[in-house]
């Protein structure tokens, strides 16, 4: 007992950090009080990893599964959930509005993902990804009741709720057809198939729920207008942690359930994966609103993962394969906070929320060199220049696909990242422009200083795990 | 760790440049100077107190390896031979001439256009003694986000499409470049039981067939474009034309000289069959470049972008050389690389002088400059003639060597690549003849060239002609690489 409560702690810490955050709200509202709970549980939760890491069975019941690799993106997603809380207050001010509730649902999308990152069961993975997506709907709508946040959270909500109804109907086929619902279970159940329809059936079924959740192509509409119209924030935490969550839980699934043995599936996969990779680039490239062409980059980036999944497919190349996963997921979830946290710095006025446009960026070395400076970082690791973990990671897959000879992903890959270089160094085209031609509003002050600090921290990570990345690749190796 | 020690001066003067002065121009290229001599001086104790050791068929001066990400085999090896010495002490001096050509030109940010200027050299500087592929990969893309910055920051009137032009070009052929090299290191390591990245243990490792072809393949395109080899070649006028005087100085004398040096150091060693399958295309491609340049160069009415084009055609002959197999022709390469290297560096440097005194680069706009400045007038002669390849300078002894190595296995295509030398002239000399002669207009204003833009030319005329009167040094230093490459070569190329 005492043991399965050390392997859940940092769950259990969110957990008891929202009933004393939803008792606080309550009771007496104060934005700093709640903040400040806010704040100390995610730290705290934090701090019961390397406590949780030396537990001596990481199984708690069949659902969940505390392993390095569980614990390793529990703390990559609390990071990321502090940054957003960190980065919320001001944002919320300068919309004037009862910010109370935002940090609560904040809390419960956190432990949504954490929740995914443990799930070797199909019922923890459902209910991880609930407890994510039904925080992030209010998320996108709450701060800001303006029409373009509203319309994304509908969005979000009518389809992310199709999509988990799917997800819901594809795992019951599944084990009509097999009678399991833990990972392992499946791998033993599918070895011997005796429904084929039924598992095809379930299979389409599955990977649509879990695509549209990554949003590959083609179930990747909703992308755009999501990220267009959530607040700043919470657009960075959509793009990083829930997308890495799910990446997660299905990297496990697949590995756990041999989904590799499977030829339908890889085809599928790897034709989808060609479509979001080359689809999410192209499409980055027509966009001037930076959110959008972030939106469509991580189309992109995903479709770079599935590379893995399809390279898992020898046993040679597995480990490398999994291993080149868990550094990409590190290296783009890490780089993508730290872009949008920048972006957030970058305040706007609330008629200007969504308009979020390459032009805003103008000139923005010549006035806050830091600042570009920083997102000049996040631009690079993003299109995969060395020296950034970007490169560590995009080096990691090619290796992947070389292993395997999957030389038409890698193709892919290759004009994929040619023209992901072309936008996201417009980026930084935009930022270098002489300040005659600039116009850029940013927020005054040094209010921001902790969110700055933390960010710096951020990217200061992506560059060393881009220059010594091998603490990590042994950590990586270590735990699988 | 000496050569680590020499890109960590030239990466650190660069931070202090954009620091320290971050809008005081005269104390910028003052650190910047400071830095580049500093790197000199490093360079001359490498050099002097080089322990000479063996490796990979050939002599190294120094020689240094350290783990750094063993995972892949990836190691931090630095390995200083004659081919880069010749190279790293072509791009410290070029970085010279550069400051002294942007000395007064910039007024926006001069510090952070130092700290680019010089970041730049030190990525050049790493690719040139980077022994391990990932290594000189780090540095080869690294080197382009600087001179994008030189481009797009202090470039002229279309900076933001040429800037973007140039880094698209390399980092698309880079992408390749990088599949290619886990390629090859992913058969080498079936054969070795390892991973590694390192030259020598790859040298020899190349699969045989369809597969070796295709990886050397990504090595070629990479390479070539960078060169920039016929017909990979349009960004190279946009980007020359655009670049302020000192990223044009750099571009044209060093950066192209990369793509030569990967294809010699890497792309001919490491896939010896595969490269002598490609040699009659190379040079095909090599002598197209040759002619198409010079036609284009002469079709130009910008000053700028004719000693571009002129670019594209003289660097036909290194492709040409490097292709022939044959040891006149390679070592004509190598002397290509430095007199070409110097010779446009000084007409790049003469293009930047014009535009600020004229702001215009229209030669339909300029005509009798001799009489307004004869100075200028008769360094641009000079560095005219040397273009063309007038004997008695280096850039001829470079075209000869080639001519001459070319004829002896291929003599029809020594034919086409020999008219080159004579469109040379007639670009060259029509350029001189629109810019500098003619009715003089006496209304124009035209400061002459003082004594720091006379100085820095003189050196290089002094450096041409050397080159041309007394080239064997180049020779000696260049010839170990040569032989190695040669004992990789199955059919021993004919001395």
């Amino acid at each position: 007992m005492m043991q399965d409560i050390q392997v859940l702690s940092p769950i259990a810490v969110l957990g008891i950090g929202v009933v004393v955050l939803m008792m606080e709200v309550a009771f007496r509202r104060s934005l700093s009080m709640t903040f400040t709970i806010t704040v100390s549980t995610l730290v705290l939760a934090l701090l019961c990893i390397p406590w949780a890491a030396e537990a001596p069975n990481s199984q708690v019941t069949v659902l969940l599964r505390g392993d390095g690799y569980a614990l390793l993106f529990t703390g990559i997603f609390l990071v990321g959930g502090l940054l957003t809380c960190i980065l919320s207050p001001r944002y919320i001010a300068s919309r004037g509005d009862e910010p109370d509730e935002y940090f609560l649902l904040l809390l419960l999308a956190t432990m949504g993902a954490i929740v995914l990152a443990y799930a070797t069961h199909v019922a923890s993975l459902l209910l991880g990804l609930e407890l994510m997506g039904v925080a992030l709907y209010a998320l996108i709508a709450y701060p800001d009741r303006s029409l373009l946040p509203l319309e994304a959270a509908i969005k979000y909500l009518v389809l992310s709720g199709a999509a988990s109804a799917a997800l819901l109907f594809g795992f019951a086929l599944a084990y009509g057809a097999t009678g399991a619902l833990a990972f392992s279970d499946m791998a033993a159940a599918l070895a011997a198939p005796e429904s084929t329809i039924m598992l095809v059936a379930a299979a389409a079924f599955i990977f649509a729920g879990l695509g549209f959740k990554l949003s590959l192509v083609p179930f990747h509409m909703w992308t755009p207008d999501v990220y267009q119209g959530s607040p700043m924030p919470v657009t960075g935490f959509l793009a990083a942690v829930s997308k890495a969550a799910v990446f997660a839980v299905l990297l496990r699934l697949f590995v756990d359930a041999q989904l590799y043995q499977y030829d339908a599936i890889m085809r599928i996969l790897g034709f989808v994966a060609i479509l979001s990779m080359l689809g999410g680039n192209l499409l980055a490239l027509l966009q001037s609103n930076l959110k959008r062409m972030l939106a469509y980059s991580s189309i992109a980036h995903m479709g770079y993962l599935l590379i893995v999944l399809i390279a898992s497919r020898n046993a040679g190349t597995r480990a490398l394969a999994e291993e080149a996963a868990i550094y990409y997921l590190v290296a783009y979830t890490a780089t993508t906070i730290a872009a949008f946290s920048l972006l957030t710095f970058v305040g706007l006025k609330r008629s200007d929320q969504g308009s979020m446009d390459l032009g805003t960026l103008s000139g923005l070395f010549w006035q806050r060199p830091l600042l570009a400076g920083l997102m000049l970082v996040a631009m690079l690791s993003l299109a995969g220049i060395p020296l950034t973990a970007g490169f560590i990671g995009k080096l990691y897959l090619v290796q992947a696909g070389v292993a395997g000879s999957h030389w038409i992903m890698l193709g892919a890959l290759v004009i994929g990242s040619s023209i992901g270089i072309y936008y996201y160094l417009r980026v930084v085209f935009y930022m270098a422009r002489r300040p005659e031609d600039a116009r850029v509003t940013l927020l005054e002050g040094d209010e921001a200083l902790p969110g700055t600090l933390l960010t710096c921290a951020l990217i200061a990570l992506v560059l060393w795990l881009g220059i010594a990345p091998q603490p990590l690749i042994d950590y990586v190796r270590a735990i699988l | 760790m000496s050569l680590l020690i020499l890109i960590m001066i030239l990466l650190i003067g660069g931070a202090v440049a954009a620091v320290a002065a971050p809008g005081d121009n005269q104390r910028a290229r003052l650190i910047s100077l400071v830095t580049l001599i500093a790197a000199l001086v490093q360079l001359a104790l490498i050099v002097t107190g080089a322990d000479p050791v063996q490796a990979g068929g050939s002599e190294w001066l120094i020689h240094h390896q350290s783990q750094w990400i063993p995972r892949f085999g990836i190691s931090l090896e630095l390995g200083l031979d004659g081919l880069s010495l010749l190279l790293v002490v072509l791009t410290l001096l070029l970085g010279l001439v550069a400051i002294s050509a942007s000395w007064d030109e910039i007024d926006f940010k001069p510090g952070f256009f130092q700290a680019n200027l010089l970041w730049t050299l030190a990525g050049v500087v790493g690719v040139f003694v980077s022994l391990d592929l990932i290594l000189f990969f780090l540095f080869w893309e690294v080197m382009l986000v600087p001179m994008y910055f030189l481009i797009a920051i202090w470039g002229h009137e279309n900076r933001g499409y040429a800037a973007m032009k140039f880094f698209i070009f390399t980092q698309v052929s880079g992408l390749l470049l990088l599949v290619a090299m886990l390629a090859l290191a992913h058969t080498a390591s079936q054969t070795m039981g390892y991973y590694s990245f390192s030259y020598f243990e790859l040298l020899g490792q190349a699969p045989s067939g369809k597969l070796g072809l295709a990886i050397m393949l990504g090595f070629f395109l990479a390479f070539t474009v960078k060169l920039p080899g016929f017909p990979f070649h349009t960004w190279l006028p946009d980007a020359h034309t655009q670049a302020p005087t000192a990223g044009s100085v750099i571009l044209a004398g060093i950066l192209l000289k990369t793509g030569a040096y990967g294809l010699l150091r890497f792309a001919i060693p490491l896939f010896p069959d595969a490269s002598q399958q490609l040699a009659p295309w190379a040079m095909g491609l090599g002598a197209a470049g040759v002619v198409y340049g010079a036609v284009l160069a002469f079709g130009q009415d910008d000053f700028k972008r004719l000693v571009a084009y002129s670019s594209v055609s003289h660097m036909g002959f290194v492709l040409l050389g490097l292709y022939a197999f044959n040891q006149l022709a390679a070592q004509g390469a190598v002397m290509q690389l430095v007199a070409h290297g110097v010779s446009t560096a000084a007409l790049f440097m003469m293009a930047g002088a014009l535009q600020q005194r004229l702001h215009t680069r229209d030669m339909r706009k300029m005509g009798g400059l001799w009489h307004n400045a004869p100075r200028m007038g008769a360094c641009a002669m000079f560095f005219a003639l040397a273009s063309l390849g007038l004997p008695g300078l280096g850039n001829f002894i470079a075209e000869f060597l080639v001519l001459a190595g070319l004829f002896a296995t291929t003599p029809w295509l020594a034919a086409i690549a020999a008219l080159g030398m004579i469109t040379g002239a007639v670009y060259s000399l029509v350029m001189i003849q629109r810019a500098f002669q003619g009715v003089p207009d006496e209304e124009r204003d035209l400061p002459d060239f003082g004594p720091r833009e006379l100085l820095t030319m003189l050196a290089m005329v002094a450096t041409l002609v050397w080159l041309g009167v007394y080239p064997q040094p180049v020779f000696d230093l260049a010839q170990p690489m040569l032989d190695s490459v040669g004992q990789w070569l199955p059919v021993a190329g004919g001395r």
